[in-house]
């Protein structure tokens, strides 16, 4: 498995960004809140869609919003945010967009197992709802099969040693009750 | 034979189409050499592709080239790409 862990800081659940470009920027937030990114990835990753258009609405109701590897990122990471309000991105046939995969990777080189691994993931197509619908990080770290990581606090330096922590995938217990980060509001519209 | 796959980084949705269209080439006992490139560096690394993989954004952008252009819309879906595949070498 090389998808990087998802700490609780890299999930946010029930956002309730109205736009797509503040929802590319909770992604932002979570990619730096968890240690991968710098506060100036956020605008990167807007950049390209402002640049390119709606590309990165790769599938019907999924972003996987990211920007180049540069100084803005710090180690490779994801970061995983869902909707309570489906946004638009002006894609002609795979709007609305439920749910942001927020991605920095160090190199450009260094990275195809982990796109094999994202493919893994969501070559199933009922993973998509299902993280639409999770409403604990643990639900969705177990959707992803990747475990949360060092520990809660893993902040800035974060190194990048994923060693062999989460093998297992099955996000049991590790992180208790209080989880669910900012699930704020639930069932939608 | 050789295929690329062209995004705006090169990272993000291209290397999910390269992933995806070297398992359905697998499938269907293709060979071919997949590539995954941004849009700035397509014009050297698709003059000699057969086929080139994109979404739609990227098309125009492509510019012209004697590559078949093919957009996808799911990159999850390998129906969708398989179908695709197999018109533009069948």
């Amino acid at each position: 498995m090389a998808l990087p862990p998802l700490p609780d800081e890299a999930i946010v659940l029930g956002s309730l960004a109205p736009d797509w470009r503040s929802a590319v920027a909770v992604a932002g937030a979570a990619l730096t809140a968890s240690g991968a990114a710098r506060p100036g990835y956020s605008d990167e990753m807007i950049r390209m869609i402002d640049e390119h258009g709606p590309y990165v609405v790769i599938a019907p109701g999924l972003a996987l919003a990211h920007a180049r590897p540069d100084d803005q990122v710090i180690s490779d990471g994801l970061a995983v945010v869902t909707l309570a309000s489906p946004v638009s991105f002006g894609h002609p046939h795979n709007d609305p967009v439920r749910v942001i995969v927020g991605l920095a990777v160090e190199s450009v080189g260094g990275h195809l197992d982990l796109i094999a691994d994202i493919a893994n993931v969501f070559n199933d197509q009922s993973r998509i709802g299902a993280l639409a619908d999770a409403t604990r990080a643990d639900d969705v770290r177990a959707i992803m099969g990747v475990g949360a990581g060092s520990g809660s606090g893993s902040s800035a330096s974060a190194g990048g040693s994923a060693s062999g922590s989460s093998a297992g995938g099955s996000a049991s217990g590790s992180s208790a009750g209080g989880s669910a980060s900012g699930s704020s509001s639930e069932g939608g519209s | 034979m050789k295929i690329v796959t062209i995004c705006g980084v090169g990272i993000g949705s291209s290397g999910i189409l390269k992933v995806n269209a070297e398992r359905v080439l697998a499938k269907l006992d293709i060979e071919a050499d997949v590539v995954a490139a941004d849009l700035a560096s397509v014009q050297s690394v698709a003059d000699d592709a057969q086929v080139i993989l994109t979404s739609a954004e990227f098309v125009d952008a492509i510019g012209p080239t004697f590559a078949d252009v093919i957009v996808i819309v799911n990159h999850f879906d390998l129906t969708e790409l398989t179908e695709k595949l197999e018109r533009a070498l069948g």
